[in-house]
């Protein structure tokens, strides 16, 4: 049980740290743009892949620093000269566009590497056990990709807190043209905010590619993943996202653990109250529990746990 | 040299509804000058398509520039300050902060330091570290201006400084006001409380549908009684 709990809990916020990591840059670009950028987890996707390519050509190191900057690029880019002339036409252009993007970076991910899975595998200098409770090991490459996200999350701390950008970023999230007529060059903040943000989904897609399958498919399952982490956090709080990333990372990772039914836990008396849903497990429903939450959440509060707006 | 800010033919549109139908009006270096009008005529709207924040069309001349066209940030950055009308103080950064971001780059020095904005207004100071979302409307108020004041602007566009303000309060930003024209920099006010604009302005603007009706000295507008009946009372 104690070992159930332990690694349970370290994966959970592995798990809920490598959200974050996504749902940072997706909620903060939301708040300041008012974009719901559908091609977010496309990000991570390409970071995956980029990583894979720079692996196997030169190594896992060299993937890990260079992918991520390539993915902040193409982000910022695609905000320069993509989002911004869609802008003059409203949000509904907006969120076609992300969309339309999603589309296209998959189909181009298909094309170019096919639509199995590809070899991106832990580099051997991390393919160790990190520790070892009772029976069970724990790899030392998710210690890795647990460090990586805190590392991130530090940085991002400090220079929302700490720097001058960090404080227009701050203010911009909720009075953006304010900011622009104090001076401060807003167009540029967005592109930098949308850059760093796409970054870190690549990041993310580069530690999580071996860890994880690294495939076309990838973006579309962890997409809609990330919107209920903003949404339940409340759309704009990076508060909120931390905490619903968290929250998530570790109901999963718990439900799928816990491998029980009501039937379990209360015998026989649960198939007469509740019918067949009292011999479900918990992981069985594993997967639908983040959209039951969201689902909870918007009618207990429609603003999301740290939110101010109605979503 | 002409005028500092020279306005002409100026129109704004929100969507189809054509607020701005062809404005003229110059400030001169050194000039208080107010734009007084019913409400709703278009007051806020013409200084925000000064700002750049609604598209203007027609000429918008500053210090001899045209800056029509230009984007917010950089009709800031030559020397133009904006006090919006509904005191956009940025609510979850401290007090500090928001004078923080007045200023356009962390080094910049000009006319006003945070000492002097302390100065005028000790209550800000009280209050440096707390967020500014707390404060009254009045402090946000002066909040809002001092912030403005903070980017050294050569030209500050200030609307309805005291709405919705205690008598106390408002003779702070009258306070304020003369400060600033005394450092000879210009202003262009909309304001409710002709006592006021009458006090302190050179010329006076009047608005009417979506024009300017009436330019004049203070002396001249208190002399037309046809001017303020026709455009000004309800
Ligand atoms: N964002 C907007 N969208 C559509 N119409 C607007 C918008 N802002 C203002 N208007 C309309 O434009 C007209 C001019 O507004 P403006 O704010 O310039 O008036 P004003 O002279 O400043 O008066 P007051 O501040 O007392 O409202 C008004 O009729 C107003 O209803
Ligand atoms: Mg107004």
């Amino acid at each position: 049980m104690l070992e159930i709990i332990t690694f349970s809990t370290l994966n959970g916020v592995l798990y809920g740290m490598l959200l974050f990591m996504m749902a940072s840059g997706l909620t903060l670009i939301f708040s300041m743009m008012g974009v719901l950028n559908f091609a977010h987890a496309s990000f991570y996707m390409i970071g995956a892949y980029f990583g894979f390519e720079i692996s196997r050509r030169i190594g896992f190191w060299p993937g890990f620093v260079v992918a991520p900057l390539l993915v902040g690029g193409v982000g910022a880019l695609i905000e320069r000269f993509g989002l911004r002339r869609v802008h003059g036409y409203g949000h509904v252009a907006e969120l076609l566009f992300t969309f339309g993007l999603a589309f296209v970076i998959e189909e181009l991910v298909n094309m170019f590497w096919g639509r199995l899975p590809v070899d991106y595998r832990v580099p051997p200098s991390l393919d160790f056990v990190a520790f070892k409770l009772f029976d069970t090991t724990y790899p030392a490459y998710r210690m890795f990709m647990l460090a990586t996200a805190v590392a991130m999350f530090v940085f991002l701390i400090l220079i929302l807190k700490r720097t001058r950008v960090g404080l227009i970023i701050q203010a911009a999230l909720t009075h953006p043209n304010m900011v622009a007529m104090l001076g401060h060059d807003v167009p540029t903040v967005f592109m930098l905010v949308f850059g760093v943000g796409a970054a870190l989904a690549g990041l993310a897609g580069v530690i999580a590619g071996p860890a994880l399958v690294t495939q076309p498919s990838m973006a579309g399952l962890l997409g809609p993943i990330l919107f209920v982490v903003i949404v339940v956090g409340g759309l704009g709080s990076l508060t909120g996202a931390f905490l619903a990333s968290l929250l998530i990372g570790l109901v999963q990772t718990f439900a799928v653990a816990i491998n029980g039914s009501l039937f379990d836990l209360i015998g026989p008396t649960a198939t007469t109250i509740f019918g067949e849903l009292g011999s479900v497990t918990v992981a069985q429903i594993a997967p639908i529990l983040p959209y039951l939450l969201l689902v909870v959440v918007l009618i207990v509060r429609p603003t999301g746990l740290f939110g101010n707006r109605e979503t | 040299m002409g005028a500092l800010l020279e306005v002409s033919g100026l129109n704004a549109y929100y969507g189809k509804s054509h607020i701005l139908q062809g404005v003229d009006f110059q400030v001169e270096q050194g000039e208080i000058v107010s734009l007084l009008g019913r409400n709703g005529v278009g007051r806020s709207t013409t200084i925000k398509a000064i700002m750049g924040d609604v598209p203007p069309q027609g000429s918008i001349r500053f210090k001899g520039r045209e800056i029509a066209g230009m984007k917010p940030h950089q009709i800031a950055r030559l020397g133009l300050g904006y006090v919006p009308e509904n005191r956009d103080i940025f609510p979850s950064l401290t007090v500090r902060q928001n004078l923080l971001l007045g200023q356009k780059s962390a080094r910049q020095t000009g006319r006003w330091a945070m000492s002097d904005m302390f100065a005028v207004f000790p209550r800000l100071e009280e209050r440096a570290d707390t967020p500014a979302g707390v404060l009254s409307g009045g402090e946000q108020q002066m909040l809002t201006m001092c912030r403005t004041l903070m980017g050294d602007p050569d030209l500050v566009m200030i609307d309805e400084p005291t709405e919705g303000l205690a008598p106390m309060m408002v003779e702070l930003v009258a306070k304020l006001l003369g400060e600033i024209a005394e450092r000879g920099i210009s202003i262009l006010l909309v304001e409710q409380k002709l006592t006021i604009a009458l006090k302190i302005s050179r010329r006076l603007y009047v608005m009417g549908h979506g024009h300017i009706v009436f330019e004049g000295t203070p002396a001249e507008f208190v002399a037309d009684e046809r001017v303020r009946q026709e455009w000004l009372e309800v």
